[in-house]
């Protein structure tokens, strides 16, 4: 897929560093769950309606101006690597990418929008912004939901709403999410207490620990429990009211390491650096715990010459299947090691010309 | 430690989530985080809440629940009985909806805290006329409720009529 090898030398639209609270938030993603009326959702349906699906959305496809303009790629032509990297460019779930090959993927506005058919529901109406701004990420989502909604007729019951293939989903059939970055309270330890205060107020919290019990990059994601009785504009309020509660205290758990242990910090931001900036090796998983020191560091302005778009950047680039789509071409993983370190040695050497 | 899903590989990757207040700790080998889906943290990991659903059901239904004399309901959309929606955690068609209704109510309170949507309609050519219809049907379903004293739906029904009523009236004026 030619478009893919030259996607894979641009970070994605949604990483731009824009955006609100972007020191702390890297995006923002609104999901909308949607089936076709009289048609059986998709772990229920065989091969030929699921087929019969995609057509459809050809066809409003066909219809539609807006529809028109993305890229649609059914699952059948894309190759394992494909599918990862796509996963890493959230425009797919890693639930999608071990679909049978009977889905398909809708690609539109600069990779903001993009509209998995076939997975858990017909259609996965997905939408990402730079920084905090799920309202946004709600509008662009909803547009493309009233768009498929004019030529096709959704599943849709007055008491239950949007009908979804998990009961989790129906309703609005909207998630929320923001990912965020929260160092500061991971050091100072805070974060179990925060987690199980925003765990009150209707939210899940995500975190991903690799080995050890460092929180892999430190970043979380944020995301609406429940998607029934609550309406669209609700649910939007609620996680922008969590993730602003959360960016307090992690400001808050910024400054009193700054207060309390600021050698310690600064050397650890700068070691983190320089570990990027010499490394001969690098795996993924230690790319992403540096660069959210340098994340940090950069937030604190301790270091100046480096900015939140390149640093994102580095973070999708240095992922397996984007490193291997970069060079074009498949690795063992040492190899990756070894071209990671190299890539990220050659970013990191542009911006300080 | 070994993996609890393959339970033969060292188990590298420790993820814990939580959920609804509760720490759930998953120690998995990385094929097995992998096949559950959990890449890195920028991907979008699917929900846990099916497994926590199934186990709800289950507690809920399965006790006293079904004696073997009592025929189990089953959706004429796509064959699926409530026995198995209550295993998978997952519907099979929109029918299933209808079918397992009066069933679904309390789990829907369970699981959302509420069993009535409240937000957007559907658009296209058959909700010209839904806004309403949409209007009258709650306010007779609300009368309903209240008829069989049914007073969590009657106030489900009630919030919902009021938040309707309210975007009804913001949208006016515009298109
Ligand atoms: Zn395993
Ligand atoms: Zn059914």
């Amino acid at each position: 897929m030619i478009m893919f090898e030259e996607m894979s030398k641009h970070p994605s639209g949604w990483l731009s560093g824009q955006g609100e609270e972007s020191m702390v938030v890297l995006s923002s993603r609104v999901r909308l769950a949607r089936n076709l009326s009289g048609v059986a959702f998709p772990s229920a349906a065989g091969s030929d309606t699921k087929e019969k699906v995609v057509g459809y959305f050809e066809s409003a496809r066909s219809h539609s101006d807006k529809l028109s303009q993305g890229t649609l790629v059914k699952a059948g032509e894309l190759s394992q690597l494909d599918k990862e990297f796509l996963v890493e460019r959230h425009l797919m779930s890693p639930t999608f990418m071990q679909d049978d090959g009977f889905g398909a993927l809708y690609v539109g506005e600069n990779e903001q929008v993009a509209i998995m058919i076939n997975e858990e529901d017909h259609f996965r109406i997905q939408a990402l912004a730079p920084g905090l701004n799920a309202s946004k990420a709600l509008q662009l989502a909803g547009e493309y939901d009233n768009e498929i909604g004019k030529y096709l007729e959704l599943d849709y019951d007055p008491d239950f709403g949007f009908l979804t293939a998990c009961p989790t989903n129906v309703g609005t059939g909207m998630r929320a999410s923001v990912l965020i970055h929260l160092p500061g309270l991971v050091i100072t330890k805070d974060i179990e207490k925060v987690i199980s205060k925003i765990t009150k107020m209707g939210v899940v919290v995500r975190g991903f620990y690799g080995e050890g019990t460092d929180v892999l990059g430190n970043l979380f994601q944020i995301s609406n429990q429940t998607t029934l009785g609550i309406s669209e504009k609700e649910i939007l309020d609620m996680i922008t009211g969590v993730a602003k509660s959360i960016i307090e205290d992690e400001a808050a758990a910024r400054q009193r390491l700054m207060d309390e242990a600021s050698n310690q910090i600064v050397d650890k931001i700068w070691r983190a650096y320089g570990i990027l900036k010499f490394a001969r090796v690098l795996t993924s998983e230690e790319v992403m715990n540096l660069l959210s020191a340098v994340r940090l560091g950069v937030a604190m302005g301790i270091i100046d010459f480096i900015n939140i778009p390149l640093i994102n950047e580095i973070l999708l680039l240095s992922q397996p299947a984007h490193i291997q789509k970069y060079l074009a071409e498949e690795m063992n993983p040492d190899r990756r090691d070894v071209v990671r370190a190299e890539i990220v040695r050659t970013k990191l050497q542009q911006s300080q010309n | 430690m070994v993996c609890q899903d393959c339970k033969k590989q060292q188990a590298t990757v420790h993820l814990t989530q939580i959920v609804n207040n509760e720490k759930v700790v998953l120690s998995l080998c990385k094929d097995c985080a992998a096949k559950r889906g959990f890449h890195s943290p920028l991907d979008n990991v699917p929900f846990p809440l099916a497994e926590i659903l199934s186990g709800l059901i289950q507690q809920q239904f399965t006790p006293k629940g079904q004696s073997d004399d009592m025929p189990d309901l089953k959706c004429p959309g796509c064959g699926l009985t409530f026995t198995e929606f209550t295993h998978q955690g997952r519907f099979g068609c929109g029918e299933c909806y209808k079918t397992f209704r009066a069933q679904l109510e309390p789990i829907m309170r369970r699981i959302h805290g509420s069993s009535m949507h409240k937000g957007k309609l559907p658009v296209g050519e058959a909700a010209q006329t839904l806004p309403i219809k949409e209007e009258e049907r709650l306010e007779s379903e609300l009368k309903k409720a209240i008829d069989g004293e049914d007073f969590e739906r009657a106030a489900d029904l009630r919030d919902k009529l009021k938040a309707f009523k309210e975007s009804m009236l913001a949208t006016k004026g515009g298109n």
